[in-house]
Protein backbone atom coordinates (compact mmCIF):
# COMPACT_ATOMS: atom_id res chain seq x y z
CA UNK A 1 0.00 0.00 0.00
CA UNK A 2 1.27 3.51 -0.89
CA UNK A 3 2.57 5.53 1.85
CA UNK A 4 3.17 9.39 2.17
CA UNK A 5 6.37 11.04 4.20
CA UNK A 6 5.95 14.74 5.24
CA UNK A 7 10.11 16.12 5.65
CA UNK A 8 9.32 19.16 7.60
CA UNK A 9 12.15 21.46 8.17
CA UNK A 10 11.88 23.88 11.21
CA UNK A 11 13.87 26.22 13.55
CA UNK A 12 14.76 23.76 16.33
CA UNK A 13 14.87 20.68 14.20
CA UNK A 14 13.73 18.16 12.00
CA UNK A 15 10.27 16.23 12.09
CA UNK A 16 9.35 13.39 9.73
CA UNK A 17 5.36 12.56 9.46
CA UNK A 18 4.37 9.27 8.24
CA UNK A 19 0.50 7.69 7.10
CA UNK A 20 -0.64 4.96 5.02
CA UNK A 21 -2.35 6.03 1.81
CA UNK A 22 -5.27 7.05 3.36
CA UNK A 23 -3.85 10.46 5.24
CA UNK A 24 -5.65 9.71 8.42
CA UNK A 25 -3.47 8.50 11.24
CA UNK A 26 -0.09 10.17 11.23
CA UNK A 27 2.99 9.52 13.09
CA UNK A 28 5.57 12.20 14.26
CA UNK A 29 8.57 11.33 14.62
CA UNK A 30 11.45 14.05 15.81
CA UNK A 31 13.10 16.30 16.52
CA UNK A 32 15.98 15.38 14.59
CA UNK A 33 18.99 17.78 15.00
CA UNK A 34 17.20 19.54 17.79
CA UNK A 35 18.37 23.38 18.37
CA UNK A 36 19.56 23.50 14.81
CA UNK A 37 17.83 25.14 12.14
CA UNK A 38 16.88 22.60 9.58
CA UNK A 39 15.88 24.82 6.35
CA UNK A 40 15.23 21.36 4.48
CA UNK A 41 15.09 18.10 4.34
CA UNK A 42 15.01 16.39 1.11
CA UNK A 43 14.03 13.10 -0.41
CA UNK A 44 15.98 11.41 -3.42
CA UNK A 45 13.36 10.72 -6.34
CA UNK A 46 15.70 7.76 -7.34
CA UNK A 47 15.55 6.71 -3.57
CA UNK A 48 13.12 7.73 -1.21
CA UNK A 49 15.07 6.29 2.22
CA UNK A 50 18.02 8.35 0.51
CA UNK A 51 17.05 11.87 3.09
CA UNK A 52 19.46 15.25 3.14
CA UNK A 53 18.83 17.06 5.82
CA UNK A 54 20.53 20.95 6.08
CA UNK A 55 20.14 21.80 9.42
CA UNK A 56 22.40 24.96 10.32
CA UNK A 57 22.99 27.32 13.68
CA UNK A 58 24.02 31.00 14.43
CA UNK A 59 26.87 29.42 16.62
CA UNK A 60 27.98 26.02 15.13
CA UNK A 61 27.60 26.82 11.39
CA UNK A 62 26.07 24.07 8.42
CA UNK A 63 26.19 20.70 9.19
CA UNK A 64 24.34 18.60 6.12
CA UNK A 65 22.84 15.26 7.48
CA UNK A 66 22.22 11.95 5.62
CA UNK A 67 20.05 9.30 5.88
CA UNK A 68 20.17 6.21 3.75
CA UNK A 69 16.92 4.80 6.01
CA UNK A 70 14.14 6.94 5.56
CA UNK A 71 15.26 9.60 8.65
CA UNK A 72 15.99 6.20 11.23
CA UNK A 73 19.22 7.07 11.44
CA UNK A 74 21.41 9.99 10.34
CA UNK A 75 24.69 11.12 10.41
CA UNK A 76 26.73 13.72 9.14
CA UNK A 77 28.46 14.39 5.74
CA UNK A 78 30.11 17.11 4.56
CA UNK A 79 29.84 20.75 5.13
CA UNK A 80 32.79 22.26 3.51
CA UNK A 81 30.83 24.86 0.45
CA UNK A 82 34.20 26.39 -0.54
CA UNK A 83 33.52 29.03 -3.74
CA UNK A 84 35.51 28.17 -6.54
CA UNK A 85 38.49 30.73 -7.17
CA UNK A 86 38.85 34.12 -5.90
CA UNK A 87 34.97 34.72 -4.63
CA UNK A 88 34.88 38.12 -5.67
CA UNK A 89 31.98 40.61 -4.80
CA UNK A 90 27.93 40.88 -4.83
CA UNK A 91 26.28 44.12 -3.51
CA UNK A 92 25.42 44.55 0.58
CA UNK A 93 22.30 46.02 1.64
CA UNK A 94 24.33 49.63 1.21
CA UNK A 95 25.03 49.11 -2.13
CA UNK A 96 28.73 48.61 -1.12
CA UNK A 97 30.66 45.62 -2.67
CA UNK A 98 30.69 42.64 -0.32
CA UNK A 99 32.55 39.36 -0.84
CA UNK A 100 30.89 36.32 -1.46
CA UNK A 101 30.76 34.59 2.01
CA UNK A 102 29.10 31.31 2.53
CA UNK A 103 26.18 31.50 5.44
CA UNK A 104 24.10 28.51 4.89
CA UNK A 105 22.10 25.56 2.44
CA UNK A 106 18.63 26.52 2.40
CA UNK A 107 17.74 24.22 -0.29
CA UNK A 108 18.78 20.48 -1.25
CA UNK A 109 17.48 19.32 -4.24
CA UNK A 110 18.32 15.49 -4.81
CA UNK A 111 18.66 14.61 -8.44
CA UNK A 112 15.96 13.00 -10.27
CA UNK A 113 17.54 9.40 -11.00
CA UNK A 114 20.59 9.33 -9.07
CA UNK A 115 20.37 9.14 -5.24
CA UNK A 116 24.15 10.07 -4.54
CA UNK A 117 23.81 13.20 -6.94
CA UNK A 118 21.78 16.84 -5.13
CA UNK A 119 22.26 20.19 -5.51
CA UNK A 120 22.48 22.78 -2.59
CA UNK A 121 21.61 26.28 -3.56
CA UNK A 122 23.30 28.21 -0.44
CA UNK A 123 23.87 31.72 0.87
CA UNK A 124 25.45 34.01 -0.49
CA UNK A 125 23.68 33.23 -3.72
CA UNK A 126 25.66 29.82 -5.14
CA UNK A 127 25.05 26.32 -6.52
CA UNK A 128 26.58 23.26 -5.23
CA UNK A 129 26.66 20.14 -6.43
CA UNK A 130 27.47 16.46 -5.04
CA UNK A 131 28.26 13.37 -6.33
CA UNK A 132 29.02 11.21 -3.29
CA UNK A 133 25.62 11.33 -1.73
CA UNK A 134 26.58 14.61 0.39
CA UNK A 135 30.69 13.98 1.11
CA UNK A 136 31.75 16.47 -0.63
CA UNK A 137 30.27 19.49 -2.16
CA UNK A 138 31.79 21.75 -5.13
CA UNK A 139 30.48 24.65 -6.62
CA UNK A 140 28.83 25.25 -9.78
CA UNK A 141 30.92 28.69 -10.49
CA UNK A 142 29.28 29.33 -13.98
CA UNK A 143 26.43 30.65 -12.29
CA UNK A 144 28.09 33.28 -9.51
CA UNK A 145 30.01 33.93 -12.51
CA UNK A 146 27.50 35.25 -14.50
CA UNK A 147 28.12 38.79 -15.42
CA UNK A 148 25.82 40.20 -12.95
CA UNK A 149 26.82 38.80 -10.62
CA UNK A 150 28.80 41.46 -9.16
CA UNK A 151 25.26 43.76 -8.93
CA UNK A 152 23.31 40.89 -6.67
CA UNK A 153 21.79 42.52 -3.41
CA UNK A 154 20.70 40.72 -0.88
CA UNK A 155 16.52 40.49 -0.17
CA UNK A 156 15.53 41.01 3.64
CA UNK A 157 16.14 36.97 4.62
CA UNK A 158 19.87 37.26 2.83
CA UNK A 159 21.23 36.88 -0.71
CA UNK A 160 20.06 32.97 -0.97
CA UNK A 161 19.75 30.97 -4.12
CA UNK A 162 16.69 29.40 -2.54
CA UNK A 163 15.05 27.48 -5.61
CA UNK A 164 16.51 24.76 -7.91
CA UNK A 165 14.35 23.46 -10.79
CA UNK A 166 15.46 20.31 -12.41
CA UNK A 167 13.78 19.54 -15.81
CA UNK A 168 12.83 16.03 -15.85
CA UNK A 169 12.76 16.11 -19.79
CA UNK A 170 16.39 17.21 -19.65
CA UNK A 171 19.32 16.53 -17.22
CA UNK A 172 20.96 19.48 -18.54
CA UNK A 173 18.09 21.93 -17.73
CA UNK A 174 17.99 23.99 -14.55
CA UNK A 175 16.24 26.31 -13.23
CA UNK A 176 17.35 28.49 -9.75
CA UNK A 177 15.86 31.74 -8.18
CA UNK A 178 17.71 33.94 -6.20
CA UNK A 179 16.70 36.33 -3.79
CA UNK A 180 16.90 39.68 -4.87
CA UNK A 181 19.02 38.61 -8.33
CA UNK A 182 15.87 36.99 -10.15
CA UNK A 183 16.07 33.58 -11.83
CA UNK A 184 18.58 31.89 -13.81
CA UNK A 185 18.68 28.84 -16.28
CA UNK A 186 21.34 26.09 -17.36
CA UNK A 187 21.12 24.49 -20.66
CA UNK A 188 24.63 22.58 -20.20
CA UNK A 189 24.48 20.94 -16.50
CA UNK A 190 25.09 24.18 -15.14
CA UNK A 191 28.84 25.50 -17.17
CA UNK A 192 26.99 28.45 -17.90
CA UNK A 193 23.87 30.19 -16.84
CA UNK A 194 21.81 32.65 -18.18
CA UNK A 195 19.44 35.04 -16.65
CA UNK A 196 15.11 34.32 -17.41
CA UNK A 197 13.60 37.26 -16.30
CA UNK A 198 12.20 39.10 -19.04
CA UNK A 199 8.76 40.46 -18.04
CA UNK A 200 9.17 40.99 -14.38
CA UNK A 201 7.93 43.89 -12.93
CA UNK A 202 9.76 45.01 -9.48
CA UNK A 203 8.76 48.05 -8.17
CA UNK A 204 11.43 47.76 -5.53
CA UNK A 205 14.58 48.43 -7.77
CA UNK A 206 14.84 51.51 -9.97
CA UNK A 207 14.57 49.73 -13.18
CA UNK A 208 11.72 47.87 -13.02
CA UNK A 209 12.45 45.28 -15.77
CA UNK A 210 15.84 45.10 -15.10
CA UNK A 211 17.48 41.50 -16.28
CA UNK A 212 18.35 41.19 -12.47
CA UNK A 213 17.61 42.32 -9.32
CA UNK A 214 13.92 40.68 -9.01
CA UNK A 215 13.26 39.26 -5.39
CA UNK A 216 11.63 35.70 -6.90
CA UNK A 217 10.44 34.01 -4.29
CA UNK A 218 9.74 30.44 -5.07
CA UNK A 219 9.68 28.13 -8.52
CA UNK A 220 7.10 25.74 -9.30
CA UNK A 221 7.14 23.11 -12.63
CA UNK A 222 4.92 19.98 -13.26
CA UNK A 223 7.27 17.17 -14.46
CA UNK A 224 4.95 16.59 -17.45
CA UNK A 225 5.07 20.04 -18.58
CA UNK A 226 8.53 21.13 -18.19
CA UNK A 227 8.16 24.21 -20.44
CA UNK A 228 5.57 26.10 -17.85
CA UNK A 229 7.25 27.64 -14.79
CA UNK A 230 5.48 29.07 -11.98
CA UNK A 231 6.63 32.11 -9.79
CA UNK A 232 5.67 33.84 -6.50
CA UNK A 233 7.78 36.50 -6.92
CA UNK A 234 7.92 39.11 -3.88
CA UNK A 235 4.59 40.94 -5.13
CA UNK A 236 3.15 38.77 -8.41
CA UNK A 237 2.35 35.65 -8.93
CA UNK A 238 3.82 34.91 -12.92
CA UNK A 239 3.73 32.02 -15.25
CA UNK A 240 5.89 31.56 -18.44
CA UNK A 241 5.20 29.19 -21.23
CA UNK A 242 8.38 29.20 -22.36
CA UNK A 243 10.93 27.96 -20.49
CA UNK A 244 11.49 31.38 -18.67
CA UNK A 245 12.37 33.11 -21.90
CA UNK A 246 9.31 35.45 -20.97
CA UNK A 247 6.88 35.64 -17.97
CA UNK A 248 3.32 37.13 -17.62
CA UNK A 249 1.57 38.08 -14.79
CA UNK A 250 -1.22 35.39 -13.25
CA UNK A 251 -2.32 37.37 -10.23
CA UNK A 252 -6.20 38.06 -11.41
CA UNK A 253 -8.06 38.03 -8.28
CA UNK A 254 -6.17 37.25 -5.73
CA UNK A 255 -6.35 38.73 -2.41
CA UNK A 256 -2.65 39.79 -2.55
CA UNK A 257 -0.46 38.90 -5.11
CA UNK A 258 2.79 38.74 -2.19
CA UNK A 259 3.70 35.73 -1.13
CA UNK A 260 6.34 33.09 -0.94
CA UNK A 261 5.07 29.38 -1.53
CA UNK A 262 3.61 27.88 -4.76
CA UNK A 263 2.96 24.47 -6.15
CA UNK A 264 1.53 22.65 -8.78
CA UNK A 265 -1.01 19.54 -8.38
CA UNK A 266 0.41 16.04 -8.86
CA UNK A 267 -2.03 15.24 -11.73
CA UNK A 268 -3.49 18.35 -13.09
CA UNK A 269 -0.49 20.81 -14.49
CA UNK A 270 -2.58 24.00 -14.77
CA UNK A 271 -3.64 23.26 -11.27
CA UNK A 272 -1.47 25.92 -8.83
CA UNK A 273 -1.80 26.77 -5.19
CA UNK A 274 -0.51 29.76 -3.36
CA UNK A 275 -0.82 31.27 -0.03
CA UNK A 276 -1.42 34.85 -0.27
CA UNK A 277 0.52 37.17 2.34
CA UNK A 278 -0.65 40.42 2.71
CA UNK A 279 2.52 42.62 2.13
CA UNK A 280 6.00 42.58 2.43
CA UNK A 281 5.63 44.82 5.69
CA UNK A 282 2.80 42.30 7.04
CA UNK A 283 3.70 38.97 6.66
CA UNK A 284 0.73 37.44 7.52
CA UNK A 285 -2.62 36.61 5.73
CA UNK A 286 -4.89 38.74 4.79
CA UNK A 287 -7.88 39.53 7.33
CA UNK A 288 -6.33 36.80 9.83
CA UNK A 289 -7.52 34.00 7.73
CA UNK A 290 -5.39 31.48 6.39
CA UNK A 291 -6.40 30.88 2.49
CA UNK A 292 -4.96 28.65 0.35
CA UNK A 293 -5.92 29.72 -3.35
CA UNK A 294 -6.26 27.81 -5.89
CA UNK A 295 -6.57 28.11 -9.68
CA UNK A 296 -7.69 25.54 -12.08
CA UNK A 297 -6.84 27.48 -15.36
CA UNK A 298 -3.01 28.08 -15.08
CA UNK A 299 -3.88 31.27 -13.04
CA UNK A 300 -5.51 34.44 -13.52
CA UNK A 301 -8.89 32.76 -11.61
CA UNK A 302 -7.99 31.96 -7.99
CA UNK A 303 -10.47 30.14 -5.56
CA UNK A 304 -9.86 30.52 -2.08
CA UNK A 305 -9.60 27.41 -0.04
CA UNK A 306 -10.38 27.63 3.33
CA UNK A 307 -12.18 24.65 5.17
CA UNK A 308 -10.52 23.64 8.03
CA UNK A 309 -8.25 26.30 7.68
CA UNK A 310 -8.47 29.05 10.33
CA UNK A 311 -9.72 32.16 9.67
CA UNK A 312 -9.92 34.18 12.36
CA UNK A 313 -6.72 35.53 14.14
CA UNK A 314 -4.21 33.46 12.06
CA UNK A 315 -0.98 35.75 11.86
CA UNK A 316 1.57 33.40 10.90
CA UNK A 317 3.37 33.55 7.79
CA UNK A 318 3.91 30.08 5.50
CA UNK A 319 7.29 30.16 3.76
CA UNK A 320 8.54 29.84 0.29
CA UNK A 321 9.40 25.90 0.75
CA UNK A 322 6.76 25.35 3.18
CA UNK A 323 4.25 24.04 0.70
CA UNK A 324 4.06 20.28 -1.17
CA UNK A 325 2.38 18.11 -3.07
CA UNK A 326 1.75 14.71 -3.07
CA UNK A 327 1.18 12.09 -5.47
CA UNK A 328 -1.63 10.30 -4.08
CA UNK A 329 -4.88 9.69 -5.94
CA UNK A 330 -6.88 13.60 -5.12
CA UNK A 331 -3.19 14.80 -4.59
CA UNK A 332 -2.56 15.70 -0.83
CA UNK A 333 -1.31 19.36 -0.32
CA UNK A 334 0.62 19.86 2.83
CA UNK A 335 1.21 23.74 3.85
CA UNK A 336 3.63 24.48 6.78
CA UNK A 337 3.56 27.71 9.13
CA UNK A 338 5.64 30.15 11.33
CA UNK A 339 2.82 29.61 13.86
CA UNK A 340 4.53 25.40 13.58
CA UNK A 341 1.22 23.94 12.17
CA UNK A 342 1.36 21.72 9.40
CA UNK A 343 -1.85 21.64 7.47
CA UNK A 344 -2.83 18.63 5.20
CA UNK A 345 -5.64 18.13 2.35
CA UNK A 346 -6.34 14.90 0.98
CA UNK A 347 -8.73 16.18 -1.58
CA UNK A 348 -6.58 19.03 -3.68
CA UNK A 349 -6.94 21.58 -1.18
CA UNK A 350 -11.06 21.38 -0.50
CA UNK A 351 -10.72 20.57 2.76
CA UNK A 352 -7.88 20.89 5.39
CA UNK A 353 -6.44 19.75 8.78
CA UNK A 354 -3.84 20.05 11.09
CA UNK A 355 -1.70 17.29 11.10
CA UNK A 356 0.76 18.81 14.16
CA UNK A 357 -0.11 22.44 15.83
CA UNK A 358 2.85 22.97 18.00
CA UNK A 359 6.01 22.51 16.41
CA UNK A 360 8.70 25.48 16.29
CA UNK A 361 8.18 28.03 13.68
CA UNK A 362 7.74 25.56 10.13
CA UNK A 363 10.61 26.76 7.37
CA UNK A 364 10.09 24.06 4.36
CA UNK A 365 7.88 20.68 3.75
CA UNK A 366 8.44 18.66 1.34
CA UNK A 367 6.23 15.51 0.61
CA UNK A 368 7.19 11.81 -0.25
CA UNK A 369 4.64 9.20 -2.16
CA UNK A 370 6.28 5.83 -1.29
CA UNK A 371 5.14 2.65 -3.07
CA UNK B 1 36.59 11.05 29.03
CA UNK B 2 36.65 10.07 25.78
CA UNK B 3 40.34 9.97 24.16
CA UNK B 4 40.90 10.61 20.18
CA UNK B 5 44.03 9.56 18.51
CA UNK B 6 47.30 10.77 18.81
CA UNK B 7 47.95 14.08 16.83
CA UNK B 8 51.64 14.08 17.41
CA UNK B 9 53.45 14.97 14.59
CA UNK B 10 57.35 14.16 13.63
CA UNK B 11 57.77 11.75 16.41
CA UNK B 12 57.64 14.86 19.09
CA UNK B 13 55.78 13.73 21.90
CA UNK B 14 52.62 14.88 22.33
CA UNK B 15 50.54 16.45 25.26
CA UNK B 16 47.18 15.22 26.51
CA UNK B 17 44.92 18.25 26.35
CA UNK B 18 41.48 18.02 27.94
CA UNK B 19 38.87 19.78 25.75
CA UNK B 20 34.72 20.28 27.01
CA UNK B 21 32.19 20.92 24.39
CA UNK B 22 29.16 22.33 23.94
CA UNK B 23 26.34 20.08 24.35
CA UNK B 24 25.05 20.35 20.88
CA UNK B 25 28.09 19.45 19.90
CA UNK B 26 29.03 16.51 21.75
CA UNK B 27 25.38 15.29 20.25
CA UNK B 28 26.73 16.32 16.96
CA UNK B 29 30.21 14.27 17.44
CA UNK B 30 28.90 11.40 19.75
CA UNK B 31 30.93 12.55 22.54
CA UNK B 32 29.37 11.72 26.22
CA UNK B 33 32.20 13.77 28.06
CA UNK B 34 34.58 15.88 28.11
CA UNK B 35 37.44 14.68 25.30
CA UNK B 36 41.55 14.38 25.22
CA UNK B 37 43.54 15.34 22.18
CA UNK B 38 47.28 14.64 21.58
CA UNK B 39 48.56 18.11 20.65
CA UNK B 40 52.11 18.81 19.83
CA UNK B 41 54.22 20.81 21.68
CA UNK B 42 53.98 23.89 22.13
CA UNK B 43 50.14 23.32 22.76
CA UNK B 44 47.97 26.12 21.06
CA UNK B 45 44.80 27.08 20.50
CA UNK B 46 45.26 26.05 17.02
CA UNK B 47 46.62 23.01 17.61
CA UNK B 48 43.90 22.00 20.34
CA UNK B 49 41.66 22.72 17.37
CA UNK B 50 43.52 20.72 14.84
CA UNK B 51 43.83 17.84 16.88
CA UNK B 52 40.06 17.94 17.62
CA UNK B 53 39.11 18.51 14.08
CA UNK B 54 41.49 15.56 13.35
CA UNK B 55 39.84 13.34 15.68
CA UNK B 56 36.53 13.92 15.30
CA UNK B 57 36.32 15.02 11.32
CA UNK B 58 32.48 16.19 12.00
CA UNK B 59 33.96 19.00 14.27
CA UNK B 60 35.22 20.71 11.40
CA UNK B 61 33.51 23.85 10.24
CA UNK B 62 31.41 24.24 13.63
CA UNK B 63 34.03 26.00 15.84
CA UNK B 64 35.56 27.91 13.16
CA UNK B 65 34.71 28.79 9.26
CA UNK B 66 36.00 25.64 7.40
CA UNK B 67 37.24 28.27 4.47
CA UNK B 68 38.38 30.99 6.70
CA UNK B 69 39.71 29.37 9.48
CA UNK B 70 38.28 32.08 11.92
CA UNK B 71 36.62 31.26 15.06
CA UNK B 72 32.93 31.55 14.92
CA UNK B 73 31.48 35.22 16.00
CA UNK B 74 29.50 32.43 18.74
CA UNK B 75 32.18 30.71 20.00
CA UNK B 76 34.06 31.05 23.06
CA UNK B 77 37.46 29.50 24.14
CA UNK B 78 38.36 29.97 28.13
CA UNK B 79 41.12 28.14 29.67
CA UNK B 80 42.93 28.70 32.87
CA UNK B 81 40.17 31.26 34.06
CA UNK B 82 41.54 33.34 30.87
CA UNK B 83 39.06 33.90 28.08
CA UNK B 84 41.54 33.08 24.66
CA UNK B 85 38.36 34.19 22.42
CA UNK B 86 40.34 36.94 20.77
CA UNK B 87 43.92 35.40 21.95
CA UNK B 88 46.76 34.79 19.21
CA UNK B 89 45.31 31.25 17.76
CA UNK B 90 48.96 30.30 17.92
CA UNK B 91 50.06 31.29 21.05
CA UNK B 92 50.88 28.99 23.96
CA UNK B 93 47.41 28.24 26.01
CA UNK B 94 48.21 28.51 29.75
CA UNK B 95 50.41 25.56 30.88
CA UNK B 96 47.39 23.93 33.61
CA UNK B 97 45.55 23.47 30.07
CA UNK B 98 49.00 22.21 28.35
CA UNK B 99 49.25 19.64 30.93
CA UNK B 100 46.22 18.61 30.99
CA UNK B 101 45.28 19.62 34.32
CA UNK B 102 42.64 22.05 33.21
CA UNK B 103 40.80 21.64 30.47
CA UNK B 104 40.17 24.06 27.50
CA UNK B 105 36.53 24.94 27.13
CA UNK B 106 34.65 25.81 24.01
CA UNK B 107 31.33 27.22 24.94
CA UNK B 108 28.71 29.45 22.54
CA UNK B 109 27.46 32.52 23.56
CA UNK B 110 24.51 33.20 25.22
CA UNK B 111 22.55 34.87 22.62
CA UNK B 112 18.55 35.02 22.55
CA UNK B 113 16.03 36.46 24.39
Amino acid sequence: MSKVRVLVGTRKGAFLLEADGSRRSWEVRGPFFPGWEVYHVAGSPADPERLYASASSSWFGQVVHRSDDGGATWHPVGNAFAYEGVPGTHQWYDGKPRPWEFARVWHVEPSLDDPDVAFAGVEAAALFRTDDAGEHWRELPGLRNHGSGPSWQPGAGGMCLHTVVLDPANANRIYVAISAAGVFRTSDGGATWEAVNKGLRSGEIPSSDAEVGHCVHKLAMHPSRPAVLFMQKHWDVMRSDDEGGSWREISGNLPSDFGFAIAVHAHEPDTVYVVPITSDAHHFPPDGMLRVYRSRTGGDEWEPLADGLPQQHCFVNVLRDAMAVDALEGCGVYVGTTGGQVYASRDSGDHWEPLVRDLPAVLSVEAQTLT
Amino acid sequence: MSAGPPAGRDGRATRAVAVVLPAQLRALAGIESAVVVEVSPPVTQRGVLDALEGAWPVLSGTLRDPVTRRRRPYIRYFAGGLDLSHADADAAVPEAVAAGREPFVVIGAMAGG
